[in-house]
Order: C-alpha cells, then sequence, then structure tokens
C-alpha cells in the first residue's frame, strides 16, 4: 500500500493511539478519515431510522436478550477454540487455536449478523429484506433468518455465480428466498450489491437491506462489527480460562471484513496482541488478478464508505479475483482501512496457492476442512509462526496465535477436489470444479 | 443560495431566461462517449438547438446505483469503448463552444476522487461547464467540493428525495446553487408511464425551503410529463428517453425528441412562444 504502514508495523501507533483512549466500540460514521455516507439521498431517512433503530435496541435489556438466546439456542453460541496441535507443527511450532465458527448454525460466522440484521428489520415494522450474496453464503444465512422471523428475502446473486453455485441457489430457495440473478455490470458481488441498492432505493418504505459484512454506509460497518463482536469476546474469555493469558497474535482473513472486526474487536485495546488481517492474494499481487484491496488499493468511494478500494486512474473499480468467492470484493470495510493507516492491525496478502496448501493442511492435521476464506488466515498463521520460529525457536513454542476460523468448507469440496486434481476426469464433479462450483 | 452565488450560477442564468419567457427550462441527459465523445458533443448540440436549455453530461462510471438499464447499459458500452474520465472535457468544452447552453457534468462521486476534486473543478471550469450534479454524494460529505465550487464558481446541484427529511431538505438547499434537483420517485433512472405524484410534492418542499429553483428528474420521457411538471417546478429533466433516442437513431432522434419534450414546457399552453 503506498502510504500506510508496512506489513510488519509495530503498535507504536496503536499504543500512541491508546494513551488517548480505547479503540474498540467505534461507533461511526467516521472511522479516521474513512467510513461516512457517500448515498443516494433517497437513501438517507431509511440509513437514519436503522441507526436509530440500532442505537435504541443495543440499550435495550430485551433487544440483548433476544440476541444472547438467539446465539445459545439457534446459532449454537458459544463457538469452540479448538487447539490445533498437529497442524501447529507446520507453524514453526507456535500453539495455534482456533475459533470455530465453522460450527455455527449455518456454517460460518455470517449467521451473528443476519440474526442481529433480522431483528432489527423487525423493530423497525418492515416485512422484507434484500441481500447480496457471491458465493452464496451471505444470501443462505439471510434466507436462514428470514424465514426464522417470517421475513420476506431476496438475495441477489451475479447469473455467472448463480450458474456455478446452483446447489446454494437450491439451499435459499428451500429456504423460502427468491434469488435474483445479475446481469448488469462484471455479473460480480458487487454489482450484487448494485442491483440491491437498487431495490432498496425503489422498496424502501417495506425493506431493509440486510448488507453480508461491516462495509457500506454508516451505520452498517459499526452495526455488523456490533453484532460480530461475540467472536472476539468468546475468544479472549476463552483464552484466558484455557490458558490464563492473552494470545500474542489473532489472524483473520479479510474480505469486506465482518469475521475479522468481530474477532480484532476482542483484542485491539490489548497492545501485546499483535493483529493480522489475511487478504485474497489471488494469483499474486504481482499479476493484478488479486482482491488485496488494502495491499494494492488507494482510499475512495464505494458502495456507500470511503476505504481503500481497488481502483484505475479513473476511479473505476476494478474487478478482483480470488479463488475464494467469499474474499472476493474490491472493497473493504472502513475501520479496516483505519486500523492499517494507524498500524494496529498489519493487512498481508495470502495468495490462492497458500491458502489451498494450508486447506490441505489442516484436514489431514485436524480433520476440520475449513472454508478456503478460512484458509486464508491459516496460511498466514503458519507464515506468522515461521516468522516468530526465524526469531527465536525455543520462545515461539510458547507462542499462542489464534485464527478465525470464520466457516466450514462442505461449499468448496468441488473447489478443492478440482485444485487437487483429485477427481476422475470424466465425473460429473470434475466438470463442475472446472467451473469453480462450491458444493 | 446566496445573491453572490446566483451572479455566478450559469445554470441559474439559464433557467432564469427560460422563466422570463413564461416557461419552465428544459435538461437534457446524454452520457460521455456513447456511442462515442464525437456523437455526444453532436447530441448535446443537437440538444440545445432544439428547446434544451440545460445539458447534463453523465461521466460512465463501473457502479451506478442510481441509473436504471437502460442508462447502465449506454454507460457500460462507453466504458467497454475504451472511455476516460478526461474526455468528459472534451464533450463539456465542444458543446459550450458550439452553444449557449448550460452544460453540467453528472457523476458519481469516485471519480472526482481519484482526479482529486480541486483538478476536476479546475478543469471543469476551464472547459466552459456550469457545475456538478451529485447523485451519491450529499452535502454532509461535501466539505471539498463546496470549497472547490466556490473557487471555481461551479454549480453544486445536490439531490432531495421523497423521503428527505424537513431538515434534510433544508440542509441541501442551502448547500445547492443553480438548482436543486427533484428526485420524482424512490428509484433509479428508467422511462415511467407517468410521474409520481410525489414529486410535486418535493418541489413544494423545497420551495418551502427557499429554493427558487428546482427541477424535477427521473422517469419523465414525454411531452404530456414535461407539461404536468412544467407548472409546478422550473425545470423538467429527461435522461433515459434521450439516451434510448440516441441508442435507436442517433443525433436525429435526439433533435426531433428534444422538440417534441419542448412543446411541454409552456405553462400557459403547453406551447414554446416559437411554435405557438
Amino acid at each position: 500500500m503506498a502510504d500506510a504502514p508496512s506489513a510488519n508495523a509495530d503498535n507504536n501507533a496503536a499504543e500512541a493511539f491508546l494513551q488517548g483512549g480505547s479503540l474498540k466500540h467505534a461507533p461511526g460514521p467516521y472511522f479516521g478519515s474513512y467510513g461516512g455516507r457517500w448515498m443516494p439521498e433517497s437513501l438517507i431517512a431509511a440509513l437514519d431510522e436503522l441507526e436509530e433503530t440500532f442505537d435504541k435496541a443495543k440499550e435495550d435489556p430485551e433487544f440483548r436478550a433476544q440476541i444472547a438466546d438467539l446465539n445459545k439456542n439457534y446459532s449454537g453460541r458459544p463457538s469452540l477454540l479448538t487447539e490445533a496441535k498437529r497442524f501447529s507443527q507446520h507453524a514453526g511450532g507456535v500453539r495455534i487455536f482456533l475459533k470455530r465458527e465453522d460450527l455455527n448454525h449455518t456454517g460460518s460466522h455470517k449467521i451473528n449478523n443476519v440474526l442481529g440484521q433480522a431483528l432489527l428489520a423487525k423493530r423497525m415494522g418492515k416485512t422484507r429484506v434484500i441481500a447480496e450474496t457471491g458465493a452464496g453464503q451471505h444470501g443462505v444465512a439471510s434466507a436462514t433468518a428470514a424465514a426464522l422471523m417470517g421475513l420476506e428475502c431476496v438475495v441477489y446473486m451475479g447469473a455467472e455465480d448463480c450458474r456455478r453455485q446452483a446447489l446454494n441457489v437450491a439451499r435459499m430457495e428451500l429456504l423460502g428466498a427468491t434469488v435474483i440473478p445479475v446481469t448488469s455490470g462484471s455479473q460480480t458481488l458487487k454489482d450484487a450489491i448494485n442491483d440491491a441498492l437498487r431495490d432498496w432505493v425503489a422498496n424502501v418504505d417495506n425493506t431493509h437491506y440486510l448488507l453480508g459484512t461491516a462495509a457500506g454506509a454508516h451505520p452498517f460497518p459499526a452495526m455488523v462489527r456490533y453484532f460480530h463482536e461475540v467472536i472476539g469476546e468468546e475468544a479472549r474469555a476463552q483464552i484466558l480460562e484455557q490458558e490464563g493469558r492473552l494470545p500474542d497474535a489473532v489472524c483473520a482473513c479479510i474480505g469486506g471484513g465482518s469475521n475479522a472486526i468481530g474477532i480484532f474487536h476482542g483484542f485491539l485495546d490489548d497492545p501485546s496482541v499483535k493483529i493480522y488481517g489475511f487478504e485474497a492474494g489471488g494469483d499474486g499481487v504481482e499479476t493484478g488478478r488479486h482482491a488485496a484491496t488494502i495491499t494494492l488499493g488507494k482510499p475512495g468511494v464505494l458502495h456507500g464508505a470511503r476505504s481503500y478500494l481497488m481502483q484505475d486512474d479513473d476511479g473505476q473499480t476494478i474487478e478482483s479475483h480470488s479463488i475464494s468467492a467469499g474474499l472476493d470484493y474490491p472493497g473493504v470495510g472502513p475501520e479496516h482501512s483505519y486500523l492499517a493507516d494507524i498500524g494496529r492491525v498489519s493487512y498481508e496478502p495470502i495468495t490462492d496457492s497458500e491458502a489451498m496448501e494450508a486447506f490441505r493442511l489442516l484436514c489431514r492435521t485436524e480433520g476440520i476442512i475449513p472454508a478456503i476464506e478460512s484458509a486464508h488466515a491459516l496460511a498466514g498463521a503458519i507464515k506468522v509462526g515461521q516468522r516468530l520460529a526465524d526469531e527465536d525457536a525455543a520462545a515461539a513454542a510458547e507462542k499462542i496465535v489464534i485464527v478465525n476460523l470464520s466457516g466450514r468448507g462442505d461449499k468448496d469440496v468441488a473447489t478443492a477436489a478440482e485444485w487437487f486434481d483429485l477427481l476422475d476426469k470424466d465425473s460429473a464433479e470434475s466438470e463442475i470444479g472446472k467451473e469453480g462450483e462450491q458444493l | 443560495m446566496t445573491n453572490r452565488a446566483q451572479t455566478i450560477s450559469k445554470s441559474a442564468a439559464a433557467i432564469d431566461k427560460a422563466r422570463a419567457e413564461g416557461r419552465a427550462a428544459l435538461i437534457g441527459y446524454l452520457p460521455a462517449g456513447y456511442p462515442s465523445v464525437e456523437q455526444t458533443i453532436a447530441a448535446g448540440i443537437a440538444l440545445a438547438e432544439n428547446g434544451a436549455d440545460l445539458i447534463e453530461i453523465g461521466i460512465p462510471y463501473s457502479d451506478p446505483v442510481m441509473d436504471g438499464q437502460v442508462i447502465q447499459a449506454a454507460t457500460t458500452e462507453a466504458l467497454a469503448n475504451g472511455f476516460a474520465v478526461r474526455q468528459v472535457f472534451d464533450v463539456v468544452a465542444g458543446i459550450t463552444s458550439k452553444t449557449d447552453a448550460a452544460v453540467l457534468v453528472m457523476t458519481y462521486w469516485n471519480p472526482v476522487v481519484r482526479m482529486g476534486v480541486d483538478e476536476f473543478s479546475r478543469r471543469l471550469s476551464e472547459a466552459g461547464g456550469a457545475g456538478l450534479i451529485t447523485p451519491d454524494l450529499i452535502p454532509d460529505e461535501a466539505a471539498e467540493w463546496m470549497e472547490a465550487s466556490d473557487k471555481y464558481g461551479l454549480d453544486r446541484v445536490f439531490l432531495v428525495a421523497p423521503s428527505s427529511t424537513t431538515e434534510r431538505m433544508q440542509r441541501t438547499v442551502d448547500a445547492s446553487r443553480g438548482f436543486v434537483y427533484a428526485v420524482s420517485i424512490m428509484g433509479v433512472t428508467g422511462a415511467r408511464t407517468s410521474v409520481s405524484t410525489a414529486a410535486k410534492d418535493v418541489v413544494a418542499a423545497a420551495h418551502a425551503a427557499g429554493a427558487e429553483r428546482v427541477c424535477v428528474g427521473l422517469g419523465v420521457s414525454n411531452a404530456g410529463q414535461v407539461r404536468e411538471i412544467a407548472a409546478y417546478a422550473e425545470g423538467v429533466i429527461v435522461g433515459t428517453a434521450l439516451v434510448a433516442a440516441i441508442r435507436d437513431g442517433g443525433v436525429d432522434a435526439v433533435a426531433a425528441l428534444t422538440k417534441d419534450l419542448s412543446t411541454g414546457l409552456s405553462r400557459d399552453t403547453g406551447l414554446t412562444e416559437e411554435e405557438a
């Protein structure tokens, strides 16, 4: 990144910031110079209504009790914190702990946010929710929450993704949602967001836009983070209980950045904890085919917020590339841009190859198939562990690294099977895998 | 809108000239570079020669969230043909050098941010442009643009919508210069069979907040709708219908449609003085 700290920036800037106060619970609309509301006037009233509803709900014991009940009795929280002892041997011998968001209902962290927003939609008297989705995870989670709460649900999904993710489309439809293929622009996740925004402008009276990541216009970044803060709170309490101390590092993958901001938040005010966000490096950042927004992007405005953005010299959004559909987005949440600039969090790219190696390693050493998104965080943790071992091998064995395992990899089996050439050339699955299908 | 601002506003002057003729102003939209930069200039000149008082030139953008399918298709094609943002200044200069129409640029904000707000404003001013219409920039985020538009004497056309609260209406009217763009309907651009009754209410609210010039856009495509709006607004904005015209019939079709639309401008007879 041109004018931001290097990947190994130390925490001096963050510590200096901490002299003046906490990095936690940043309310928005701005995170440093990022965030805000770069939105059509038509939607400002809806954003105001959402902000007001959210602010009231946060302070309402009944709302907090509803969230706690859903988290415990529907999603299956708290998610486990599992030590990955055999995997750790491949990461310089540091002790790696996995925050098991893969064990949540619907198989990823996404459920935390959709349940919270669906409750807010009900509070606002909205009868319909709309959502965007790339691979389908957020779409499935949104359809799930809508089914649970009796809301109409419409999901916008790139036409090509619909074809490749036919089973996820079927999943959403089984849950009662309507999936609308998006044929505008580049027909990818960003265009699905564009079409969802167009729908929202036209139907804002009865519709809530259930945005899937900690990006977009205020109050979305702070609100989505709020619903995911439970990840970091649990992880911090669990490591203190299990090991009696804080971790040395926390790692997460970053697309829009919702799972990452959720776990990071628990540790932002602990200066001894280094925090790492791993972006999708795709074919390699030098190839131009990647989604490493903070690493190589420049500040701009897209989808309602000022943040790092993959854009050309004219300010046109550049299409991102990643083997992981969940990280394949040319923007990033504004709070991450801020945390990068002040040096509190280090952001680094992980290539498709590095992620897939870590994917296989976790399968074979721990018996856990991770989402390819989460495999980026695992690959990053291996790098962090090896660096620590290079500095001092004996000391490394005492280090604790928490990785947010944001989702399970069942959906990625065909992609992985194709990547590792596990399929009979003539099999139907092989044909599907070539197209990037995620089952 | 301060008095000082009004004296330098090209948009206000164009609207006031129409008002002096007892009619509303006609504002026509064309996307730059569709189907080519030369055609956009020719179509802009045709707009001015056939009754448009102001011309709105859109910058094709990768993520046009306020546009419907017709304009999306046109701007996507312009980008695929290699349109570069700096070419919008060639379009503006090409039209202002040949006509008296006030020429504004309609743009999503990121291309302006990328070039630099001051640099963009300076070049627009040098090209003879009147100002900017900014569909995804609200006054709350516009500090840099307020400064640059003052420095270069450019109009700031912000949007107001049926959903705008009284407080936001006031804030937006106060921040605007030239005119206020009243969104007729909760939705995106595109021709509609009828103009929402909400449009009249939005215009009344903008007037009540002190706006002297309010122009209505979104969904307006024919002379009948123009006539309806001309009865209560200072200007009528037509976009999608003109884009469809240039798509289907080139510059000649733009000229013919503009001539037809302008028949709806008069508040009295439904005809312009020339045609009456």
